[in-house]
């Protein structure tokens, strides 16, 4: 009843005209830049960060408008998986599998409008899921100790990899390089300098934005220059038409158990560390091939397998708030941004963050529930709109991607140091990502890595020096052992796992992502 | 082989990393941690992780051939110039000219090169100077905008009634 009410206050922050403008011009953006290829959810609300930074939006606003672009996202990835069979987005891989042979029968705006049906389900779904489950958690977060969060964040790093990673120890390279930057500037406990070298610039520390931008969004250029004119040139291909767009009654009826179950399904997919958005997706095509592929259409153009990972990414994605937002531990990569949404704004998250800024909490999720509507909106009629930005050559879209990481970066920090550490981050990026080494891992070690250390030294100092306390209490002693299990299991099972994931989109002859 | 020299790369980073950690001085007033431990356990991750890289390397990636390493690295150069060259030269044509030379190797003509990177500079400006009001480097030209944009907001505004909003008057 509580929850209800927390709810219905939310409604009132949400309900003012400048929140409603930003959910809609976030939705709006996030919906492009899914549907981009080169433009996926993190670094669309990476170069954003920056921009509501410097607007001075309030944190209510910026999360809103962020938050937005992130659902947004979500729904505009499978546009291009129809259209082009190139998945505006990772989790929208599985979208391609139908929903492209179902354009080449001529039912492409039929696949728009069932999938954009089916992404609303899914995430009103998982909006819903996280307004029972949050509090929930937060009862638990509340036990926690410096320990049990030292042990927590261990779990978040061993587990991001996910259990399709197929080298551990290039996510544990990638988790040290992320924590190893974050210890550079002035000791927050004891004041004195560390590896900043002497330089004036870095005792401030390394700004996590800067990394996240270059990171994501600059690397991104870098790749489509390596790429350009060879056949993993995305720009050649001539988008497919759309036909109609309206679909029949009997068809969307005809995938609503899909969607009931592929939305359960992808919320606990979310929920859970280590699986996130792409996994979502990948399990609920697979579960409802099991289930309902009974004339062996999957594959060929069912209208079920595009309701199916549509549903389960959007409901993975809004699964993956709750981790972020009750334990200020984000289980994936976009919502580790949407974490530096939170730090940026200096916003603890985390339990305290649900009595100390309800506002902000409530607020965000009530914007939640408009945005869905709102994209649902959007995503029906205005398709074609959207269709129409894939026209957008990616030679002019990445020279404004740069530029605008550019002003972001300038416009927070103002000095030419920084734009040069941002490039230095872009090109580690593309090495980085050459050599299968995953980013995620290094921006969520930025992020945490000081909040990580100042739980371990907190831990050790409450009990002496006595460094056992790190794993002396039985909660603590359960997170670790999620923590180990989680890093393990995937060198066990996940070169078989990534292989089938590859191997069902390899069937349809398409290219690699 | 991508791999093993990436490790020995690691490895070598690990160790200058625990050196600096080593460096680090401690003040008289430290907590029972103290700032090093926590940088040496992550020197500690760092190479092992690379060692490992070493022992078993993953299977050679694609790597870009040479010319394309080069034009990476040349774009890397021309945004590294860009960054100096804002503070000096305003925001337009420092964006224009390093819009249009990515746009120009990512496969646009050398003409239409030109018209995209001065679009896009103008166009960035516009929405996020003088529609956003985001602080970007001014010279000349940018505050000539941002003149004409104010001359005619006080036009709008100064009709009606006397203008609020032009004039800070003193209060």
């Amino acid at each position: 009843m509580e929850t209800l009410s927390n709810l219905g206050d939310g409604f009132l922050i949400a309900m003012t005209w400048q929140n409603l403008f930003l959910a809609l011009m976030g939705c709006f953006l996030g919906t492009i830049m899914g549907a981009l290829p080169g433009l996926g959810p993190s670094n669309g609300v990476a170069i954003l960060i920056p921009l509501a930074f410097t607007l001075g939006l309030g944190a209510t606003p910026s999360l809103i408008l962020l938050t937005s672009v992130y659902y947004g996202a979500m729904y505009g990835g499978r546009i291009s998986s129809i259209l082009l069979n190139i998945p505006g987005d990772e989790p929208a891989m599985m979208t391609c599998l139908d929903g492209y042979p179902m354009a080449q029968k001529g039912r492409a705006g039929e696949a728009l409008a069932l999938s954009g049906v089916a992404s609303f389900v899914g995430a009103f779904f998982a909006t819903w899921g996280l307004v029972l489950l949050a509090p929930q958690l937060v009862k638990v977060a509340l036990l926690f100790g410096p320990a049990e969060y030292f042990a927590l964040f261990t779990l978040a790093f061993a587990t991001l990899g996910g259990i399709a990673a197929t080298n551990q120890a290039k996510s544990a390279f990638a988790a040290a390089l992320g924590l190893g930057l974050a210890m550079v500037g002035v000791d927050t406990q004891t004041g004195v300098p560390r590896l900043t070298f002497g330089e004036v610039h870095l005792y401030d520390g390394i700004d996590f934005l800067i990394a996240i931008v270059g990171l994501f969004a600059l690397s991104e250029v870098f790749v489509f220059l390596e790429h350009r004119g060879t056949d993993r040139d995305i720009s050649t291909k001539p988008p497919t038409e759309v036909g109609k767009i309206i679909p029949s009654w009997s068809l969307i009826r005809s995938c609503i158990p899909t969607m009931g179950r592929t939305s359960v399904l992808g919320f606990i997919a979310g929920v859970l560390p280590g699986a996130g958005a792409s996994l979502g997706s990948f399990i609920s095509y697979s579960m409802e091939k099991r289930l309902v592929d009974k004339d062996k259409t999957f594959g060929t153009g069912d209208p079920r397998g595009v309701a199916a990972p549509e549903a389960g990414n959007n409901a993975a994605a809004g699964g993956a708030l709750v981790p972020m937002l009750a334990l200020g531990v984000p289980g994936s990569g976009t919502t580790a941004v949407l974490l530096a949404v939170l730090l940026a704004l200096n916003i603890t998250p985390g339990p305290l963050l649900f009595t100390q800024n309800p506002d902000v909490v409530w607020g965000l999720i009530a914007a939640l529930f408009i945005g869905n509507f709102m994209l649902l909106a959007m995503n029906i009629p205005m398709v074609g709109l959207f269709t129409r930005v894939l026209l957008v050559p990616p030679r002019i879209l990445m020279p404004i991607v740069a530029m605008i990481s550019f002003v972001g970066i300038y416009g927070i920090s103002g000095s030419p140091f920084e734009l040069l550490m941002m490039v230095g981050f872009g090109v580690m990026g593309w090495v980085l990502r050459k050599l299968d080494v995953p980013l995620v891992p290094v921006i969520l070690g930025t992020l945490l890595g000081n909040e990580m250390e100042v739980n371990f030294r907190r831990a050790v100092e409450i009990s002496n020096g006595d460094y056992s306390v790190l794993i002396g209490s039985p909660l603590a002693i359960g997170l670790w052992t999620v923590a180990i299990v989680g890093f393990i299991l995937p060198i066990v099972i996940g070169g078989r796992i990534k292989r089938r994931m590859h191997m069902s989109r390899d069937e349809e002859g398409s290219i690699s992502d | 082989m991508s791999d093993r020299i990436f490790g020995g790369i690691g490895l070598v980073l690990a160790i200058i990393y625990a050196w600096a950690a080593a460096g680090i001085q401690e003040s008289f007033l430290t907590d029972e941690v103290g700032p090093k431990v926590f940088p040496w356990i992550i020197a500690t991750i760092l190479g092992l992780s690379s060692a490992w890289f070493l022992i078993k390397p993953d299977p050679d990636p694609e790597w870009p051939t040479w010319g394309r390493v080069a034009e990476i690295g040349l774009a890397a150069l021309v945004l590294v110039i860009y960054a100096e060259a804002l503070p000096a030269f305003g925001f337009l044509l420092p964006t224009a000219v390093a819009s249009g030379y990515l746009t120009w190797r990512l496969g646009s003509k050398p003409v239409e090169s030109v018209v995209i990177g001065v679009v896009t500079a103008l166009g960035i400006y516009l929405i996020f100077r003088s529609l956003l009001g985001l602080s970007l480097p001014r010279e000349g030209m940018e505050l000539a905008i941002d003149g004409f944009f104010s001359s005619l907001g006080d036009l709008f505004a100064s009709d009606p009634e006397p203008a609020p909003a032009t004039a800070p008057q003193g209060d």
